[in-house]
């Protein structure tokens, strides 16, 4: 074994071996995958050669959740939302304190902005309904993401498909987001509070797309919602899905499957149906808002008319 | 286990205390208590990581068995959230920890379990920081030297606030600045609900160049035991005592 340690607890330098203290099983380290607010991720190979992502940190408490979390995640019905588990152990080092791990699958894939400048930008309108749908069935299993940003979301090949890579924000509905960077939380940006409820995700869905036009991000300004709706409408990328991300930014929909419908339909070149209720945005739509009622009313004229009559001459 | 209130102070300083008792010393006497103290240390934009006079920012808060972290005005507000919850964490563990020890033996704690059991102790922990009742009295330096990151600290802790009543559990704080005019501390806001109010009222700072840390902490210490009279003899007239865990 060459394993070595630095100042920092956490870091080993290629070729080194993580044993596990409770199963035994030793990973050896390829390279560095990156470095979070919890520990280090690493390529690692398995003892049967399989390629292993590899999370380690000194917080055992954090790992512990985080794993908790996958756990749940595994539950979740058809395509595997996060990374799927593979091992939970400690490393005790000859000098130094305990360290706690888990193991994961790796997943191999190209960071979205990269894809869409290889692929074409139109790829973005796939992903966003892919990942509308994927937020939808961690939503009906009562969970948030919490920590949705373009830096957790992977691309993998054949068929492209974005994929989750890390899953640690992820908070029960109701309680308190976990884990949030702050140019994506609707808390930082005077738009809604930090409990986990759908709406906090496609919060953070419009704030994904934001920071894929604008790569250097921007400032909150003195009017955090003008700011972004100035961005929404200046985004050229954007410019498709507008509608749906100025509706997300404000929490008018309620669920992922709602707004996933309404992209659908703009992306399929068709209107998006008004709600005469909450009419949020002032668009050319509007006219369509006046027939339907029109003709609602007049039905239920018609029919209490009919009822009349009936009553009327037959009883 | 009966569900408590979690009492933490937060210090916001940029460190160099020249007054009075040793500030670490006070923070062991308000741990005991069963008052944890945390430290946030501001550093000036063009410091490094490391200057001098922040060191006891660090000592602080392992005395006071609290979190302490360095950082820079533009993170402030992200840090002052995690250091509350981080603390709020490692309380409760050493809360069950105590409670491992008495079921299992002496030497047992969340991290002697194995992974798998070690999972469902800290469901445990997160249920109880969900749910628990907090108090947080924010203790900020106002010495001439923080003159300029005040409008930071305002914005930090009123984010603190947004992050803390988005649990289930309930929360109080309260604001305290030093050094005040002819004494120690000087009150900005007593215990409530809500910080969005503190817009409005942080004293005119004062001149002098004293900071004396260790007699603040120390002023601060008492004003949790007021407000406990009264919440105690609320609860019973609610009882509102939950049990918690499973």
């Amino acid at each position: 074994m060459n394993q070595r340690l630095s100042k920092q607890a956490t870091s080993f330098f290629p070729g080194s071996v993580i044993r596990g203290h409770w199963h035994k099983q030793p990973y050896t380290v390829v390279s560095l995958l990156g470095k979070g607010a919890i520990g280090s991720v690493y390529l690692c190979k398995r003892s049967d050669g399989k390629k292993v992502a590899l999370k380690i940190s000194e917080k055992s408490a954090s790992i512990t959740t985080e794993v908790n979390v996958l756990k749940q995640l595994s539950k979740v019905q058809g395509k595997l939302l996060g990374p799927s588990l593979f091992d939970v152990d400690d490393f005790l080092p000859s000098s130094g304190m305990r360290l706690s791990f888990y193991v994961m699958e790796y997943v191999e894939g190209k960071p979205v902005p990269e894809f869409l400048k290889k692929r074409g930008k139109d790829w973005f309108g796939v992903f966003l309904l892919q990942l509308l749908s994927d937020l939808e069935r961690l939503h009906q299993h009562g969970w948030v993401f919490g920590d949705l940003k373009l830096d957790n979301i992977l691309v993998t090949d054949t068929p492209p498909r974005i994929r989750w890579i890390d899953v640690g924000g992820t908070t029960q509905i109701g309680r308190s987001i976990k884990e949030y960077t702050e140019f994506y939380d609707r808390g930082y940006w005077q738009l809604g509070t930090r409990r986990a409820e759908p709406s906090y995700d496609l919060f953070a869905v419009v704030m994904l797309a934001l920071h894929y036009a604008y790569p250097k991000q921007f400032e909150r300004g003195t009017n955090p919602e003008q700011t972004l709706r100035n961005k929404i409408k200046q985004a050229h990328v954007l410019q498709p899905y507008q509608v749906c991300l100025e509706r997300a930014m404000k929490g008018y929909y309620r669920s992922s499957s709602q707004m996933l419908n309404e992209l659908n339909q703009l992306l399929t070149k068709k209107r998006v149906p008004t709600q005469r209720t909450q009419a949020i945005t002032k668009n050319k739509l509007t006219h369509t808002e006046t027939t339907f009622p029109l003709i609602e009313t007049s039905a239920i004229g018609f029919v209490s008319t009919l009822f009349f009559i009936i009553y009327h001459f037959f009883m | 286990m009966r569900k408590g209130t979690l009492k933490q102070i937060l210090l916001i300083t940029d460190g160099c205390s020249n007054q009075g008792e040793d500030p670490a010393m006070i923070a062991s006497l308000v741990a005991q208590q069963g008052i944890t103290v945390n430290v946030i240390g501001v550093l000036e934009d063009d410091q490094h990581e490391n200057p001098p006079g922040l060191e006891e920012v660090e000592e602080i808060a392992q005395a006071g068995e609290g979190v302490s972290q360095i950082v820079y005005q533009k993170a402030l507000s992200q840090t002052v959230q995690t250091v509350t919850k981080q603390a709020m964490t490692q309380t409760l563990q050493g809360v069950v920890n105590q409670e491992l020890k008495q079921i299992l033996g002496p030497n047992q704690t969340v991290e002697s379990l194995p992974p798998e059991q070690r999972g469902e102790v800290m469901e445990v922990v997160e249920d109880l920081g969900e749910t628990c009742n907090v108090e947080v009295l924010v203790l900020v330096d106002t010495s001439a030297s923080m003159q300029n990151k005040i409008p930071t600290v305002k914005e930090a802790l009123i984010d603190l606030s947004v992050s803390m009543n988005a649990r289930i559990g309930k929360n109080r704080f309260s604001i305290y600045t030093f050094p005040g005019k002819r004494k120690v501390v000087q009150k900005v806001i007593d215990w409530s609900d809500k910080l969005d109010t503190i817009s409005s009222v942080f004293p005119k700072l004062t001149s002098g160049g004293i900071t004396p840390t260790g007699p603040a902490l120390k002023e601060v210490m008492y004003q949790f035991g007021k407000s406990k009279l009264i919440r105690s003899m609320k609860r019973e007239d609610e009882s509102t005592i939950e049990q918690a865990g499973n």
